[in-house]
């Protein structure tokens, strides 16, 4: 694997830091948004330069600064890193837009505060995107923690003051008690910590110990919502909807879910997974919180509790998918993490515009709102889709490939928990739809004219349910970046 | 000039002292620029020291020519060298920092306030730079006793804070001097590299043995260490606050460069350590010092109080990393000692700061502060990231020496209470974070434009400000230079046998 | 037994420090007048200087001061005949160090007094508490 040193890498963290100044400093709102956009569009088009690199199957790295002997805190990007890079940095750019719209409307506070944490926790998400080994990864990681706290607790008020102290308690408190010595821990017996393709604890970590570091990681970073570390996602529903949408769909619980799976494979190898029988343990874990997030999403009013509970399910599919130890099953993982990302990003943003438009945050009030909104509906229609799995949705794709990837695994169990966590799916979503759109007159709560949500919010949204339709036409290059991970991690099979 | 440079550390300051205390009568404005340049030329010279070191690994001056043993002998190598410059970095931007802080506190005073103030940091410096075992007692109880008066010109219970700061203090240092008294008789010398040289053949005899146990009690107790701290948290919360944020970075963890010098230069890793039992109580009652800091710290209701329980937390990091005696341990002490210097003096100038605006440090005091004072805040906030481990802050570097260390010992008590303590640290900054920034409770959606915002700033003046952000910018600079800080010179401060 | 009070008779000079420090540090930790405990703390650090002054005792040896005779002082010194000076020039500066302590732990209980009117630790602690 050839490898090349470049300071791209590190210009695409730094472009959102360089930001918070510019953002901080100008007095028109209109010129603040704009160099939210600059920090976008720079960062994205950084990011995207450096794809048509990775496709050849080169990797480039940068390293920061060496702080330790023998550990630095470095930059190294591939294929599942730039997979990951590439979608956060595109959907940011249409975050910040349905932002505008969002904040705007609803006269929200201390909006300069909101978009500089925004543009610091997108550093830290590409900075773990981009990390080349585990202490990389962990600074980055504390980083989103500390810098997302802000936009949890927005509102400033008592709900946003409780919900903060579960996201710390869950989320810095299982960083801090379970990573930190899992990773001193290792560092002790191998003296590095650098991702290798293999992994590199095989042979010098004692079997037994095994099973109780993967464990330490799997709920160490409670960011992938493993149950039972997943109640801070639903807590941290009372940020507002960009934030939701954004981040806890798409930035911080894919960041979870990307160290878990960075780890499993970068430190651990899959040969180790698989002779100490901890993917076995993983998959049972993974499975267990898909179920259990798909019931808990059915009895949910709230819309965006219900989606919480969906994305903490969605993302155990990622999980289960690197345990299942099968190339179709990783290529199915990885595109998950994208199609997903789409998807559940329109969910929430449809979620938000509702809100902004009527005031209506249950689903019980949502009988008949199809008459008024019909394109943020629609739109919705598109994105659950997608999460459910059914073409044209591009969720479709990576779930054919998950369910591949059960028969590669010869694992007929998981194949029954995906389907059926996909009919639980339908079952909390469809009938949302059902009643917005078809309820006869008498029902309906809302006037039969169309009051649509201000077009910064509509825009964005329409634009991703048609990425999500688009990709399951053309999924590229996420297609492409998602086979060069599984070929490099199952080739020395 | 330059190999005058151990002199100048201290010598400059002790005169400056005078100067200032007779400027208090003539002109006030003078004392604090008198202090100013005396503190910045030993800055100067603990930076021309260390660079000596680096160069020549030991720098040894012989004060007034006579050579050791019969002359007082100044010895600078890695060890002190770094702490040197550390602690006159942190003297000299502290008096810098709390300029405004002093003349509102104390204007008619402030002559006698800046001669106590250099009197202090010339007894500091002078405990790091010197090679003489009774040159540090004397050295050691100027520092105490301008301390002591420092902290008894503070508010409510400062007089009788610091009487009972005075009868624990003196109980320590009268230990240290019986120590080293008994190691006189068996040695004949008091030049701490020529009772070195001397002791091995002695190593059996009970008098090394007593003056080893009496020595380290003495300092366990200038250094807060639990069950002897119960001293530090009233005479730290009732200090005046330009004070504290120059004692509090400083007496402990110099206490720790003495126990430190004594058991590595003195005593020799072959006596110090070989009885593994001691090295493990020692560890143990550093996790006690660990645990018991961060619970009661939990129950206090003011910012200087918690923070003073915070220390006595600290000061067990650097005691237990030291006993492990390996090398990432006693590397971790050594750096700690460092990190802990810079992120006590960040947390200090903020409560120095919050106190300069608003009446009291009780938490019902700090509600709104992050909307009143922003950069104060935004410095506590770095702060407190480096108190609770959160790369790239140097506190996490330091943990991350400790933890190895413990690890590498087997002794998982330390490493548990070390996490213990950085999760209780998060509790303890958030609920801070919270009450500045959640209340009080309001409507927050009338306002969105930025004048509303503006109408309640109202930070520290510049003067306080500028410095703290250079301190809380040291505590990343810090952390991303540890490699360097390690292996050019912490490394060398440890003893070549120990692995 | 006989040996055993041998060597307490002996060590005289230890055992008087010891009791001396003991006493000092008992005032110290028990009586609640705060000047009491200043004295004691005051006997404390006594103790010590005793100590190290009684460690430079040689038996028939004199006081360390060179008497200068008629011939300038030219004869040389016989360390032999004289008591180590080194104890006694460390316990100057020790005594030195003693005194200030007791200037300020004196100025300390003059201020605690004005503010408390009272110099017994107990009556302080009630008042601190009703505040």
């Amino acid at each position: 694997m050839e490898t090349i040193v470049s300071i791209r890498p590190f210009l695409a963290v730094l472009v959102s830091i360089l930001a918070v100044p510019l953002i901080v400093s100008t007095r028109r709102t209109n010129f603040r948004e704009g160099w939210t956009f600059f920090a976008a569009f720079a960062k994205f088009s950084i990011i995207a330069s450096m794809t048509p690199v990775i496709l050849d199957g080169v990797e480039i790295e940068y390293t920061i600064a060496q702080v330790l002997p023998s550990v630095a805190i470095k930059l190294k990007v591939d294929a599942f890193g730039m997979l990951f890079a590439l979608v956060s940095s595109f959907l940011w750019i249409v975050t910040s837009a349905y932002s505008i719209g969002y904040m705007r409307r609803l006269k929200e506070h201390s909006q300069t505060r909101y978009f500089c944490y925004f543009a610091l926790s997108l550093s830290a998400t590409i900075g773990v995107a981009f990390s080349a080994n585990l202490l990389t990864l962990y600074l980055f990681y504390e980083m989103l923690s500390f810098a997302t706290y802000p936009l949890v607790t927005h509102h400033q008020d008592m709900e946003g003051r409780s919900s903060g102290r579960k996201y710390l308690l869950f989320i810095v408190g299982s960083s801090i008690g379970l990573v930190l010595p899992a990773m001193l821990f290792i560092y002790h017996m191998t003296g590095t910590l650098e991702f290798a393709q293999q992994g590199f604890i095989a042979g010098i970590v004692p079997p037994k110990l095994i099973w109780i570091l993967v464990l330490l990681f799997v709920f160490g970073f409670a960011k992938a919502a493993v149950m039972p570390f997943h109640s801070w996602l639903p807590a941290a529903m009372v940020a507002p909807t960009p934030v939701s949408a954004l981040l806890h769909a798409v930035a911080v619980v894919k960041v979870g879910v990307f160290c878990i799976l960075r780890v499993l494979t970068g430190v651990f190898g899959t040969q180790l997974l698989f002779s100490s029988q901890m993917d076995t343990v993983v998959l049972y874990l993974a499975s267990f919180t898909i179920i259990a997030a798909s019931l808990v999403a059915l009895s949910q009013d709230s819309l965006k509790s219900r989606l919480a509970y969906s994305t903490i399910g969605q993302l155990s599919y990622i999980i289960l998918s690197a345990a299942l130890l099968s190339p179709k099953g990783m290529i199915g993982g990885m595109m998950h993490i994208a199609m997903h990302a789409f998807g559940k990003i329109t969910l929430f943003f449809c979620a938000g515009a509702i809100f902004v438009a009527t005031g209506t945050k249950n689903i019980s009030q949502m009988v008949g709102i199809g008459k008024r909104m019909p394109v943020t509906l629609s739109c919705f229609f598109i994105g659950s889709l997608s999460v459910i799995g059914i073409p044209p949705g591009g969720g479709f794709i990576s779930k054919w490939y998950l369910i591949l990837g059960t028969l590669e695994a010869d694992q007929r169990f998981m194949l029954f928990i995906l389907l059926s966590s996909s009919l639980l799916n339908a079952a909390y979503f469809l009938p949302i739809i059902y009643k917005a759109f078809f309820c006869t007159p008498e029902e309906s709560l809302f006037e039969n004219k169309i009051d649509e949500a201000p077009p910064w919010c509509l825009v964005p949204l329409t634009i991703t349910a048609i990425c999500s339709i688009f990709l399951f036409f053309y999924p590229e290059p996420f297609f492409s970046l998602a086979k060069i991970v599984s070929v490099g991690i199952f080739s020395g099979q | 000039m330059s190999q005058h440079f151990p002199a100048f550390i201290i010598v400059i300051p002790l005169i400056a002292a005078f100067f200032i205390f007779t400027a208090g009568w003539l002109k006030r404005t003078y004392c604090f620029y008198i202090a100013a340049v005396a503190l910045a030329i030993s800055l100067f010279s603990s930076f021309g020291l260390l660079l000596q070191v680096l160069q020549n690994k030991v720098v040894v001056y012989h004060f007034g020519g006579w050579s050791p043993p019969w002359g007082i002998a100044y010895r600078v190598d890695y060890l002190n060298g770094i702490v040197l410059v550390v602690s006159a970095a942190i003297a000299f931007l502290n008096l810098i920092a709390t300029k405004k802080s002093v003349e509102k506190e104390f204007i008619e005073r402030v002559g006698p306030f800046y001669a106590l103030y250099v009197l202090f940091v010339t007894g500091t410096m002078g405990i790091v730079v010197t090679g003489d075992a009774f040159n540090l007692y004397v050295l050691l109880e100027i520092a105490s006793l301008t301390g002591y008066a420092l902290i008894g010109m503070g508010t409510e219970h400062a007089a009788l804070a610091s009487l009972n700061y005075v009868f624990m203090g003196t109980i320590g240092a009268s230990f240290y001097l019986l120590g080293i008294g008994y190691l006189y008789i068996a040695t004949g010398s008091l030049n701490m590299f020529d009772i070195a040289s001397i002791l091995p053949n002695i190593f059996q005899s009970n008098v090394v043995l007593f003056a080893f146990v009496i020595c380290l009690t003495g300092l366990f107790i200038k250094m807060a260490l639990f069950p002897m701290h119960t001293w530090l948290p009233n005479a730290y919360t009732y200090s005046p606050s330009p004070a504290i944020s120059l004692i509090a970075p400083l007496t402990t963890k110099v206490m720790v460069y003495v126990m430190i010098r004594i058991l590595l230069s003195v005593f020799t890793p072959s006596f110090s350590f070989k009885s593994m039992a001691v090295n493990t109580s020692f560890v143990w009652l550093a996790v006690i010092a660990i645990v018991v800091g961060s619970i009661l710290a939990l129950s206090q209701q003011s910012l200087k109080r918690m923070l003073s329980y915070v220390m006595i937390a600290e000061i067990g990091y650097m005691v237990g990393g030291f006993w492990l005696a390996n090398r990432a341990g006693i590397t971790g002490a050594i750096l700690h000692i460092i990190n802990d210097a810079a992120m006590t003096l960040c947390v200090f100038l903020v409560a120095g700061n919050i106190l300069y605006r608003v009446p009291g440090d009780s938490f019902d005091n700090l509600k709104g502060l992050f909307r009143k004072m922003p950069f104060s805040m935004g410095a506590f906030v770095v702060g407190a990231l480096s108190i609770i481990g959160v790369p790239p802050t140097c506190g996490f570097f330091s943990k991350w020496y400790l933890i190895t260390g413990g690890i590498a010992a087997g002794h998982y008590g330390f490493v548990a209470a070390l996490l213990f303590s950085s999760l209780v640290n998060v509790v303890l900054f958030f609920r801070i974070f919270e009450i500045g920034y959640f209340e009080p409770f309001g409507d927050l959606h009338i306002s969105g434009s930025m004048d509303e915002e503006e109408k309640t700033f109202d930070d520290a003046p510049l003067g306080m400000l500028v410095p703290l952000m250079i301190v809380a910018a040291g505590l990343i600079v810090l952390g991303i230079y540890t490699d360097t800080l390690v292996t050019k010179v912490i490394q060398f401060a440890i003893p070549g046998g120990i692995s | 037994m006989v040996d055993l009070l041998t060597i307490i008779i002996s060590k005289y000079n230890y055992w008087g420090y010891i009791v001396l420090m003991m006493i000092g540090l008992y005032a110290m930790i028990v009586k609640k007048n705060l000047v009491k405990k200043i004295i004691g703390m005051s006997i404390f650090q006594t103790a010590i200087i005793f100590f190290y002054v009684s460690i430079g005792m040689k038996k028939n040896a004199t006081i360390p001061i060179i008497s200068h005779g008629h011939d300038g002082g030219e004869h040389a010194v016989h360390a032999v005949d004289f008591i180590n000076p080194l104890p006694h020039v460390l316990m100057l500066t020790a005594i030195v160090v003693s005194v200030a302590t007791l200037g300020v732990a004196l100025a300390l209980a003059i201020k605690i007094y004005q503010q408390y009117n009272s110099l017994e630790e107990d009556e302080i602690d009630s008042q601190i508490k009703v505040k």
